[in-house]
């Protein structure tokens, strides 16, 4: 196996990536909108491609807005679907992201090849070529220190949302467990709930570059599933989602080295295998765990579904 | 182009027809099973489902490879895929029947995490020498355009089995979506009807996944459904215009596409069903916005007449001792006391009543019922106090708090009802004195 100075790059990335998304994908278990996560990163197509329409660029800061009004935009049409249709949640969902993605698909399209959006290269992500384009981050005498661009855009992305969390604490707690009690409190649980929308949505757009969407929609529901199953309060629900998705990371990559020699080959998808092993952590304790499979549960898997919670 | 036109809609050209076909049965099979998915609140199913077929897709066209087949060999393909993908369906049900996690999480985990041992896998294949993989990407984009006829053959077969499954399981199937306590308690083999919904969810899922690509069934699963909803309560008319919908949107879709045609086709279809969606949701009989808020409306108008033509009554017996009742003229400002109506409220609610030939204005300004009037402010007025009574026998509600709950209740009485109460309470005389004083009351709003 050859480990050289790009693997750290690559775990670098992949780690700040796998806990920037741990951090709002906690908040939506929470609040039972996991899929939404899915949705936002298929619905921010559309909001991509008409920043790049309009900007002409393809930077990072039009990116990120396109993306967040796509966010805000996709999260408003499904409360309106909820609300005025009386349509279920995630029938809501449903409909307001494929239909986003289509259009997005057709901007893309008309746009001919205006539009410099790979669909594949969005949906795979390229962890592999993140030390291709390294930025210079500050200069010693005796050395550059450089490190990926995509790991600056990523760690961004990770301390502004660790800064909003913590920030707002109180309010994403409150409105998470109890909408009602929040909003009779004096706190907006629309506007956090928006805030959150937007904090996926942008997460999502920082890692398609690097990553691909596929392990942002992994990392944003897997490892806080997992901390899940172990953690009774919030602090070490975080704390233990943040730990797993870093541990996905590390393990995915080295995995992806390692594993593949098994078949004689040179390597593998790091991003596919980052998600790979958070689906590992996850069944390992969901069989072993404190609550696990294992332990006198085997009739748990027979039992009739829960009574319809009141909605 | 307008030559194109009709004949792509006459569906002249035989790729064409084809491929509008196929689409159109694909899009009625999503939307009959899609039904299923979303009274059983599990729209997003398909979605979990499609990216949970891609390793079965890798490991199958590796397995086929390294045993000397063509990888592409479509059966063994849909094979693959539809194992993963049933193997992904039954772990979201055992995460959500064994865990604290719930339906959302559950099926968020086996989509990405299968998704990416699908990667994993792909990257693997893509890498070993002398494989041509490309044709795999196809089950995420589709390739509805060069639809071939033996996709059509396999659509139009899945179509078959959906409906003959449908129609003979539907009463279990219906009972499974209302009410799955209640088919377990009757004995109904609970887990395999599950099964029996997921596996046709699987079918449509993979036969379509790979004429149409992943975004255009995952929204065929999801749109048609939710947009018939809006015109039905009743379960068979909701399966049958879900399937219609379905079918119609992916005639018009593939067609435009077929026209439109640098255009991907998917994404079109997807357009064309979302359109029928928003139309339903605006204007559909049952639950569309636009309905609705008539029948709101007009639910208002009517308790608001109601009340106006009781409270003239009201004042009419408050002002004269004797009986039977005289029909007499009352002020404007009286009837606007008695109920604390504001000013433009009653004036609408007045001239309503006048349309309606209900209520007479004299020419000294005030008002008098009209024959007609007088007869329904009567029966209205005699139907909220024997609504009043009732509360007051049946559910020991104090007579002083009776007329508030009463009013609420009172628009809805219908005749039956009436008749029922008026057996109850042993009261059939035509006129029922008011078990409370009268006086002026706020309107409830």
């Amino acid at each position: 196996m050859n480990w050289n100075i790009n693997d750290f790059y690559i775990i670098i990335v992949g780690v700040l990536c796998a806990m920037a998304c741990a951090l709002p994908g906690a908040f939506l278990l929470l609040r039972r909108m996991s899929m939404m996560g899915d949705a936002l990163s298929h619905a921010v197509l559309p909001g991509l491609a008409v920043a790049f329409l309009i900007s002409g660029s393809r930077a990072s800061s039009t990116m990120f807005i396109g993306a967040a009004v796509a966010g805000v935009f996709t999260a408003l049409f499904t409360q309106w679907v909820v609300r005025f249709g009386k349509v279920e949640r995630s029938a809501a969902m449903g409909v307001v992201f494929t239909t986003l993605f289509a259009i997005g698909l057709l901007i893309i399209e008309k746009g001919a090849n205006q539009v410099d959006l790979d669909a594949r290269c969005v949906l795979y992500g390229a962890l592999e070529y993140t030390p291709l384009e390294l930025v210079q981050l500050f200069e010693t005498s005796n050395y550059l220190v450089q490190i990926p661009k995509a790991a600056v855009v990523v760690g961004a992305t990770f301390l502004l949302n660790g800064l909003l969390v913590a920030l707002f604490f109180k309010e994403f707690t409150l409105s998470s467990f109890d909408p009602n009690l929040a909003q009779t409190q004096g706190f907006h649980p629309q506007v956090i709930h928006y805030l959150l929308m937007v904090m996926v949505a942008t997460t999502t757009v920082a890692a398609f570059e690097a990553v691909g969407s596929i392990i942002v929609i992994a990392m944003l529901i897997v490892p806080p599933s997992t901390a899940f199953l172990l953690a009774h309060r919030l602090g070490p629900f975080l704390f233990l989602s943040l730990l797993f998705a870093a541990l996905a990371a590390i393990l995915g990559h080295l995995a992806s080295q390692s594993i593949t020699l098994f078949f004689g080959l040179p390597e593998t998808s790091s991003s596919g295998m980052m998600a790979t092993m958070a689906g590992l952590l996850f069944l390992f304790v969901w069989l072993f765990g404190p609550s696990g499979l294992t332990r006198d549960q085997k009739a748990k898997l027979l039992r009739s579904e829960d009574p319809p919670a009141l909605s | 182009m307008i030559d194109g036109l009709t004949d792509t809609l006459l569906l002249k050209p035989y790729n064409t027809r084809i491929v509008v076909l196929g689409v159109m049965m694909l899009g009625a099979a999503s939307g009959l099973i899609g039904s299923f998915l979303l009274l059983r609140k599990q729209s997003l199913l398909g979605d979990a489902l499609s990216h949970a077929t891609l390793p079965g897709l890798g490991l199958a066209f590796a397995a086929m490879s390294s045993l000397g087949l063509d990888g592409q060999y479509l059966p063994g393909l849909l094979l693959g895929a539809a194992t993963t993908g049933v193997l992904g369906v039954l772990f979201v049900l055992a995460i959500g029947r064994t865990t604290k996690l719930k339906d959302d999480a559950a099926m968020g985990i086996v989509l990405s995490v299968f998704f990416g041992i699908g990667i994993v896998i792909l990257r693997m294949i893509q890498n070993i020498p002398g494989q041509t993989s490309a044709g795999l990407e196809s089950f995420i984009y589709g390739k509805t355009a060069s639809m071939i006829t033996s996709d059509f053959v396999l659509i139009a077969i899945t179509l078959s089995l959906c409906l003959l499954v449908t129609f003979l399981a539907r009463k279990e199937l219906v009972l499974l979506c209302f009410d799955p306590s209640l088919a377990a308690t009757q004995g109904w083999p609970v887990l395999f009807l599950d099964l029996l919904l997921m596996a046709l969810v699987a079918t449509v899922t993979v036969v379509g996944l790979q004429a149409v690509g992943l975004i255009l069934i995952i929204a065929f699963l999801i749109i048609p459904a939710t947009a018939a909803r809006f015109w039905t309560n009743n379960l068979r008319h909701l399966l049958w215009l879900a399937t219609f919908i379905g079918a119609v949107s992916g005639w018009l879709g593939a067609s435009l596409s077929a026209v439109f045609a640098n255009f991907p086709a998917g994404a079109v279809i997807v357009i064309a069903a979302a359109s029928f969606f928003l139309m339903s949701m605006l204007f559909g009989k049952a639950r569309g916005v636009i309905p609705r808020f008539l029948r709101q409306r007009d639910l208002r108008r009517k308790v608001g007449r109601q009340h106006l033509l009781r409270s003239t009554y009201e004042i009419l017996e408050k002002s004269q001792k004797e009986r039977p009742l005289k029909n007499l003229s009352i002020s404007l400002h009286l009837l606007q006391k008695h109920r604390f109506w504001g000013k433009g409220e009653l004036a609408k609610l007045i001239r309503q009543a006048r349309i309606e030939d209900h209520l007479e204005r004299q020419p000294s300004g005030e008002l008098r019922l009209s024959e007609s009037g007088f007869g329904e402010a009567s029966r209205i007025t005699r139907n909220h106090r024997l609504w009043e009574m009732y509360l007051i026998k049946h559910a020991d509600i104090a007579p002083s708090h009776v007329d508030r709950d009463a009013d609420l209740v009172e628009h809805l009485l219908g005749a039956e009802i009436v008749h029922q109460l008026e057996a109850e309470l042993a009261l059939t005389q035509a006129t029922i004195e008011s078990p409370h004083d009268i006086q002026a009351e706020a309107t409830p709003s």
